[in-house]
């Protein structure tokens, strides 16, 4: 029935705030996912009878709490209230809940999944679980483990994080501001994992993209003025754009240089864009805002040789600022290696050849440089020692096309 | 008589729609948008992007005072809507507060989709 289906979306909308809400009320992770499940039941019962309430979030948050209480009681001998009271009951929330009253609920809902005794894993898997809603089956797909395996992870995590002790006080703003920061960084974690995936499970794993982009939609609609969020989402956004782009048809991965624009989504660029315009204005720049500012410029460019390397030069200078980390240098290269040749790109990356000595990225990219240089034989050295480093087979597939590529210019000397 | 039709709802929703249920949906607004066009009555169409993306202006005493999101004060009334083409979300801003600020707050939304036609008031 097609009204179920809406239902169903409405619920997973209203997941986030109800179930932290409920989590503040009861102090207990499993009794809060319980209540709001309960009343989702109850919800698919009235909902097509009488229509979605004025105030969906809290018509579930009320009648999770009643049902829940209600539960408490029967366990505890004290006998249940009137049946099905809660149904009958349209709360009368107008004026009482906006989301001054859910920032802390849903911001500290995603603050206990990014508790630092949990493994990245885990912590991605409890907030796709405990936030979004996803179900195991879902979630275990996405991280291509099997969904048994999946579920004693979660169980351990929720008990790990409950032993430590939920932070239920009202934070104060230092303390908001460090679990904006944690939560952030979480998401963006979660964005990475499913977009640093290659191959033929790719399509799968777009659903943490996804996830991510709706998590970072509902943190910046609560905390609106963060220009770090903003950033993120832009970011994120941007990135995101080119997912169509990025696989071919055997589900190899295609360089930024030989996408099909076209397969760009135009309309992910554009609210980046609007999202990165919003930032600037608040001139307080930081990581994400730059690195979603370098993404825009690629997303920008009509074709690759349109390209303004010279202004992702710029950004990544800016970044360093940041994040002096021999990675950003590494990607500022390639820049200046497009703007202004290969030597000098190369002379800024060879002093990173020990920090960077068992990076991948490292050895292509120098590689590249030697190779476009004509210093072949180092070239080959280079594309060698990165094969060693390769961590799937589209990047092996990657650094063996290059070999041959060099093997036919070595053999063959132009000119 | 021109009307406007105005549509509210929860943000996220549509997302969360199954590609066939999300298809009815835009299917209905197609529906509408044909009808009307055969009949040359169809107006601009918009599709707003997400309350993310939005400002809102106040007027602010002796300046007109920026901040991030949406307007959420539920107890006013939307009273008109300008749609114009800017080069950048600070041209809009400066745009909008050509506007009187001392009787209402303004938003600016970016749109996401702009459809339909232009349409001359008969009266």
């Amino acid at each position: 029935m097609a009204d179920t289906g809406w239902i169903g979306a409405a619920l997973a909308a209203a997941r986030p705030r109800a179930v932290g809400a409920l989590m503040r009320h009861f102090r207990d992770i499993d009794r809060a996912e319980d209540a709001f499940q309960e009343a989702c039941v109850r919800a698919l019962r009235a909902w097509p009878d009488n229509g979605p309430p004025a105030d969906p979030t809290a018509w579930l948050i009320f009648v999770g709490r009643n049902v829940a209480i209600d539960d408490l009681r029967r366990t505890s001998r004290l006998g249940p209230l009137a049946e099905d009271h809660d149904v009958a009951v349209q709360p009368d929330m107008e004026g009482y809940l906006d989301d001054r009253d859910y920032r802390d609920d849903v911001l500290r809902l995603l603050f206990v999944c990014c508790h630092p005794d949990l493994s990245v894993t885990d912590q991605l898997a409890l907030a796709l679980k405990i936030v979004a809603g996803l179900s195991v089956q879902e979630i275990a797909r996405a991280f291509l483990v099997a969904p048994k395996a999946m579920e004693q992870r979660i169980t351990r995590a929720k008990r790990r994080v409950g032993a430590a002790g939920l932070p239920f006080e009202t934070p104060s703003t230092a303390e908001r501001t460090q679990r904006l920061a944690a939560v952030t960084k979480m998401i963006y974690l979660m964005f990475n994992e499913g977009y640093a995936s290659a191959g033929g499970d790719a399509h799968i794993r777009v659903a943490l993209c996804d996830e991510a982009i709706r998590l970072l939609r509902l943190l910046l609609g609560l905390f609106p003025g963060q220009s770090e969020v903003m950033g993120l989402l832009a970011l994120c956004l941007f990135q995101h754009s080119r997912h169509r782009a990025r696989l071919d048809r055997n589900g190899a991965l295609v360089s930024l240089e030989d996408q099909d624009r076209s397969l760009w989504d135009g309309v992910a660029i554009r609210e980046g864009s609007v999202l990165i315009e919003k930032a600037l204005r608040k001139a307080s720049p930081g990581p994400y805002q730059i690195q979603a500012a370098i993404a825009g410029v690629h997303c920008a460019a009509a074709s690759a040789a349109d390209t303004d390397w010279r202004e992702i030069d710029r950004l990544y200078a800016a970044l360093q600022e940041f994040d002096p980390s021999p990675v950003v240098t590494l990607n500022r290269a390639v820049a200046v290696s497009k703007a202004d040749g290969p030597a000098p790109a190369l002379a800024m990356i060879e002093p990173l050849s020990q920090a960077l000595d068992g990076y991948f990225y490292f050895h292509g990219a120098r590689a590249a440089l030697l190779e476009e240089i004509g210093r072949l034989d180092e070239a080959r050295s280079a594309y060698e020692t990165a094969l060693t480093l390769c961590s799937n087979a589209v990047e092996t597939a990657l650094v063996e096309k290059r070999l041959a590529g060099l093997s036919k210019k070595i053999a063959v000397p132009v000119g | 008589m021109l009307y406007s039709i105005l549509i509210y709802g929860t943000e996220g929703l549509v997302e969360k729609l199954s590609p066939e249920e999300r298809e009815a949906l835009f299917g209905k607004h197609r529906h509408l948008q044909a009808t009307m066009r055969e009949q040359g009555k169809l107006g601009p169409v918009v599709q707003l992007m997400p309350t993310t993306t939005a400002v809102t202006i106040r007027g602010g005493g002796k300046a007109p005072l920026v901040t991030d999101g949406p307007y959420t004060e539920t107890k006013e009334a939307l009273l008109g809507v300008y749609i114009i083409e800017c080069g950048s979300l600070d041209e809009a801003i400066e745009a909008a507060k050509l506007l009187p600020l001392d009787v209402g707050t303004l938003e600016i939304r970016p749109v996401n989709w702009f459809g339909g036609e232009h349409l001359h008031a008969g009266a």
